[in-house]
């Protein structure tokens, strides 16, 4: 019995807390991605460099906050800086979408002109980070580490192996939740946000209802620019703030907004969920595990690891083509990626 | 001259014009169908009047106004209403919200017409909470119509309304489109079932290759042996 405990408790440290702590990020970021595909239509490779500058505002500020000695208790200060970050990186989506996206909305430009489009804002997005903070790791995690600490659990329950659940792990997952909930209340519930569905539901309609399209596609910004903040944010506490990784994280976002269905915000998420579950599943090494279940005899002598976590990245693709070539709508979408 | 009239309306899709000097109108009240061959511009001729097609030569007078120049969301608000013949409702959205989204430009209390269009299309209400896109062909135009009605509007014009659904519900439909040109809403209304259009219309126009072949009441392009054979079908 204690040995089946320890498994699950194994389990639960190394792939349900991260797993619920990275899916949260995804989700958030698959959103940002769906939405722009939905309404703009058309595939956002500037995504991850949008994370990337709105974690990079929220950095500033907090060095700010901390420089003037203000601090957010036992949470990280970042928290408190993220409304400012989220502001800046809106006052930067804005300024793009006017001096780029919105003259290819004019001309009625093709969606493989958009993502061409969206690769040079990437490219330029990422020399402006690295000209405001440079491409080095950062650490901007302030506050308590954990809310639970693997010794504390071990001492609590008796049992060998401990359940650890960092600070910024919970603070994910919570604003993921608080997030969603907000966006879909506002998709759902407010005259702008059904407004928002209706323009991506049949454009030619709602022009026809006298939705006007560029109040839409402000909006959009506003809320894809908050959304790619908190993911980056978020991401960025619970590793670190390192410029160049947002790029690595934009095949698991695409994979999951597509696994999810391009254009449906619940499919985001579960997206998010399915690819961070995945990789952490395919690449842990289930040794400890087995060796607790198993009897001592069958007890594995390997990692038992179906693949290393250098090849993590290879998951989403592979989950990724699947979906494309059994589901190409995704999960809940009506659209082909 | 009518209420609504498209004069000399030449236009096309950038290529060679499909419209060559075509004049429609409507006065309130009234029914007008438009029939003719298949791509003989009935569409064309509709997108052009509600001003999403540039008009080469011509121009839309409406109540006397010149409104060639005006965009589509702007003839919304000047009291016209428009069904398409394709991708006519928000699919993923429920039809209580198609018909919110219909009256987006209405700043006032919605609940009283949202009545009118439930006690038309009674089946609507049943279906409020549904998407619209898990509905009937013939629920769909329901909601189609029933959208553009949401901002109460002067002018009605439809696209193949009945397009897709069967004779009964296609008869049910005619009846409700009667019932509001009662109302005083005139509709403009383009038809494939151009026999039983043309028994409910006040005044039909028959279309051909972009060009008006025959315009008059409709009981007289009924009777009319030319007209009865080459689109009536005898
Ligand atoms: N979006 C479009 N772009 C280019 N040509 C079009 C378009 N829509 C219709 N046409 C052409 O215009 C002509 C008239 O079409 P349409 O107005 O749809 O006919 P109808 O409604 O009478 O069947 C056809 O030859 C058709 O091919
Ligand atoms: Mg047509």
């Amino acid at each position: 019995m204690t040995d089946l405990l320890n498994a699950l408790v194994i389990i639960a440290n190394f792939i349900i807390v991260p797993g619920l702590a990275y899916g949260s990020q995804l989700a958030l970021g698959a959103l940002g991605v769906t939405l722009v595909f939905g309404v703009l239509r058309f595939s956002n490779i500037a995504h991850g460099e949008t994370m990337a500058a709105g974690a990079m505002f929220t950095m500033l500020f907090t060095w700010l906050l901390q420089s003037m000695g203000i601090g957010f208790g036992p949470l990280p200060t970042a928290l408190l800086a993220l409304p400012f970050g989220i502001g800046a990186a809106m006052v930067l989506c804005l300024a793009t979408d006017r001096a780029v996206y919105g003259y290819y909305r004019r001309v009625r430009a093709s969606p493989a002109i958009y993502i061409i489009v969206s690769v040079g804002v990437m490219f330029v997005y990422n020399g402006l980070i690295r000209f405001v903070v440079g491409p080095q790791d950062r650490v901007i995690t302030d506050g308590q580490r954990f809310i639970m600490k693997a010794r504390a659990f071990k001492q609590a329950t008796g049992l060998n192996e401990g359940l650890a659940i960092k600070t910024t792990q919970a603070v994910s997952v919570g604003c993921a939740v608080l997030a969603v909930g907000l966006l879909f209340w506002f998709l759902n519930r407010t005259r702008t946000g059904k407004s928002m569905r209706a323009y991506s539901d049949n454009e030619d309609l709602a022009l026809l209802s006298g939705i006007n399209p560029e109040r839409v596609v402000l909006i959009t910004w506003l809320i894809t620019a908050a959304l790619a903040t908190l993911a980056g944010t978020l991401y960025g506490l619970d590793k670190s703030f390192r410029p160049f990784v947002y790029m690595q994280l934009l095949l698991p976002i695409f994979a999951a907004a597509i696994v999810g269905g391009f254009g449906s915000p619940l499919g985001a998420i579960a997206g998010g969920f399915v690819i961070a579950f995945s990789e952490l599943t395919v690449t842990f090494a289930y040794k400890r595990v087995l060796a607790y279940l198993l009897p001592d005899s069958m007890a594995p002598s390997t990692l038992v690891q179906l693949l290393s976590t250098d090849y993590k990245i290879a998951v989403s693709f592979a989950i990724l083509v699947i979906v494309l070539l059994i589901k190409p709508t995704g999960l809940f979408g009506q659209r082909t990626a | 001259m009518s209420f609504l009239v498209g004069e000399n309306m030449t236009c096309g899709y950038g290529g060679a014009d499909i419209l060559h000097a075509c004049t429609l109108g409507v006065d309130p009240g009234e029914i007008a169908v438009v029939v003719g061959p298949n791509g003989a511009g009935k569409s064309t001729a509709m997108k052009a009047m509600f001003g999403m097609l540039h008009l080469r030569e011509g121009r839309v007078m409406l109540d006397g106004v010149d409104i060639s120049a005006l965009a589509p969301q702007e003839r919304v608000i000047h009291g016209m209403g428009f069904v398409p013949q394709n991708n006519n409702v928000f699919t993923g959205m429920t039809v209580e919200e198609n018909l919110e989204m219909g009256a987006f430009i209405r700043r006032d209390d919605i609940a009283a017409t949202m009545e009118q269009v439930f006690g038309l299309f009674p089946i609507l209400r049943e279906k409020r909470k549904q998407p619209a896109g898990e509905l009937s062909g013939g629920q769909r135009q329901q909601v189609a119509v029933g959208r553009a009605l949401m901002t109460q509007p002067k002018i009605l014009m439809l696209d193949e309304p009945t397009a897709g659904v069967s004779p009964i519900v296609m008869d049910e439909l005619f009846d409700r489109i009667i019932e509001v040109a009662r109302t005083g809403i005139a509709i403009l209304m383009v038809e494939q079932n151009a026999k039983q259009a043309l028994n409910i219309a006040d005044k039909g126009f028959v279309l051909v290759q972009g060009r008006n072949a025959y315009k008059d009441t409709g009981a007289a392009l009924m009777a009319n042996a030319e007209v009865r054979r080459a689109f009536l079908g005898g």
